[in-house]
């Protein structure tokens, strides 16, 4: 009896190493194009057409993060350009959403359920329908190639308002029954005691907000068209036309990009796997 | 008659402060969501000149009719579907395995979640980049193949394998950000159904088959949708891939390139909006299959 447990334990553990090796092998694939972007950014050009596929740069070098900041005139333009429109849209969103998901759940007012509706319909229009139109709207109003044209149309998100609005509606309504005792408003109840206890759904939104604005490509792509104005995915663009085969730059550049949204990941990533939980999946 | 009137006030005030609450999201809204849903319907219809002044013609459904005559869509379209057809299936079914093994009592399970995380993180630009250069003649991947002695590929400049390129990538980026839904719903299964199953003899494949198969069912709809609508909206890793050309030789046109390219290149606004419609109502009908099935599987 005792044997047989042993084999069978032995038996579990070999199946176990195995998974752990498919595991491995398959982070390993995840993580490996990002670790050779950073390896190569830290790498000579010559070094890196002498096909050296390793991790580790013979020669280490800043060169390629010196000459992409100081000697490119507009990439450090396309990062301000980058973080002044994420923080204004995040900044945007985090107020307009949560000030109408509260409307809807808290306060009755005459068209709140149609409201609602509204919202949940809005849900469901795929934005290469708006695309064409919005740029048409952004024409006539004169804000091509402008950061309100870049911030205005994503300051506002269905999605997260109807998730605000779920989330204030699972509150519990003692504390704003207290508030109103005490003879708070309905503006300074919301501001001084239902936005600091929203802060885990503030910070799922915070982190959704920034990333897709950070990361968007189609939208900037239309909006703007002076290279003064780019955001950082099209200036990345552009970038690669111009440095075709100079993969070093290119990489720096990559690098510089992703690292504010990976520094980002580090601290929260537990809101970001709460927020896939609280996004959608079920 | 006073407490009446005390009432209505305090319905008006409230109302009044339900609408200013209410008001910035609405206009943003209005402006950019729900008046363009329409305006892009009214300019389906019509043929718009937009250099100089914007000038319509109602053209009837001359739009949609050119759509079933146009070799480019149907390139664009058979590029979409293969894309779609290839990539959803399986990334479904990679990120199934990593979650069936995750879920396996391993140790590290967070730091694999972790890294599995961050090509979702990560932007297309970016990732299109890293991939574009692992994919040159003598880059990364076909050192690699060389070194297993297989044979290797323009991954960038033919035109047969240039897709097989992108699909590559996108199955690779997206199957772990699956596998970690997938992770939450295995983990949400009770226990006790498993205990009760092994009392009963049943075999492991056959627990699989009758609790983990069907408990995954809405998780596996909601991939398999959302898969579907992210696919069949390919364009950021097309665009910078191919220079915004689609190519070589059309093998990379997609159809929000297409429509993308009618817009603002030959500035043919009427007809990439018909487009457009087409293909929002095809993304619409999807999403709406998936609310109205996780919903049914939420009453039940």
């Amino acid at each position: 009896m005792e044997f047989f447990s042993l084999t069978l334990y032995r038996k579990k553990s070999c199946c176990k190493i195995g998974l752990y090796i498919l595991l491995l092998g398959y982070a390993i694939a995840t993580l490996f194009p990002f670790l050779w972007a950073m390896s190569s950014s830290f790498k000579t050009l010559s070094e890196i057409v002498s096909g050296n596929s390793g991790l580790i740069p013979q020669h280490f070098t800043w060169d390629n993060y010196k000459k992409i900041i100081w000697e490119e005139p507009l990439f450090l333009r396309w990062l301000f350009n980058s973080i002044f429109v994420a923080s204004w849209v995040t900044g945007l969103n985090l107020i307009c959403n949560s000030l109408a998901g509260y409307a809807l759940a808290r306060v009755s007012f005459v068209g709140n359920k149609f409201l609602f509706w509204i919202v949940l319909a809005i849900l469901m229009i795929p934005g290469q329908i708006t695309l064409i139109p919005s740029y048409l709207i952004l024409k006539n109003l004169g804000w091509l190639n402008t950061y309100q044209g870049l911030i205005i149309p994503n300051g506002v998100n269905a999605t997260f308002i109807f998730m605000m609005r779920q989330f204030f509606i699972n509150f519990p309504t003692e504390l704003e029954e207290a508030a109103s005792l005490d003879g708070l408003g309905v503006w300074e109840t919301f501001w001084k005691i239902v936005l600091p206890l929203a802060k885990p759904a503030l910070a799922a939104q915070t982190i959704f907000i920034f990333m897709g604005s950070w990361n968007n490509f189609l939208m900037p792509l239309v909006v703007v068209s002076q290279p003064d104005l780019f955001t950082l995915p099209l200036g990345l663009n552009t970038f690669r036309g111009e440095y075709i085969s100079y993969w070093n730059y290119i990489m720096a550049a990559s690098i510089v990009f992703t690292l504010p949204v990976l520094s980002i990941y580090a601290v929260f990533n537990r809101y970001f796997i709460e927020g896939v939980k609280f996004t959608g999946s079920k | 008659m006073e407490k009446n009137q005390l009432f209505l006030d305090k319905k008006l005030s409230q109302s009044l402060t339900g609408y200013s609450l209410i008001l910035p999201a609405s206009i943003v809204l209005l402006t950019f969501a729900i008046l363009p849903l329409f305006y892009a319907i009214f300019l389906s219809f019509h043929k718009v000149k937009i250099l100089g002044d914007v000038e319509y013609k109602f053209i009837g459904w001359k739009n949609f009719i050119r759509v079933l005559s146009d070799e480019r869509v149907l390139i664009a379209l058979k590029n979409t579907v293969e894309y779609v057809i290839i990539v959803v299936p399986t990334q479904t079914l990679l990120a199934l395995g990593l979650a069936l093994i995750l879920n396996a009592n391993l140790k590290g399970k967070n730091w694999f979640r972790i890294i599995f995380f961050l090509p979702n993180i990560t932007s297309s630009t970016v990732l299109t980049l890293i991939f574009m250069w692992i994919y040159n003649a003598d880059g990364l991947l076909n050192n690699l193949l060389k070194f297993l002695h297989l044979p290797t590929y323009n991954w960038l400049g033919d035109p047969n394998v240039a897709l097989k390129s992108i699909m590559l990538m996108n199955i690779w980026s997206t199957a772990p950000f699956f596998a970690i839904i997938y992770l939450a719903a295995l983990q949400d299964i009770p226990k006790y159904l498993y205990e009760a199953a092994s009392i009963d003899g049943v075999e492991h494949w056959e627990q699989f088959l009758y609790i983990t198969l069907p408990a995954l069912k809405p998780v596996t709809f909601f991939a398999l949708v959302m898969g579907v609508i992210g696919t069949f909206q390919l364009f950021d890793q097309a665009y910078i891939f191919s220079g915004g050309s689609g190519g070589p030789n059309n093998s990379t046109l997609t159809i929000v390139m297409l429509i993308y390219q009618y817009a603002f290149k030959s500035l043919d606004i009427g007809y990439a909006s018909a487009l457009a419609l087409i293909l929002a109502l095809v993304i619409a009908i999807a999403t709406l299959l998936q609310r109205l099935f996780i919903q049914e599987e939420k009453f039940n």
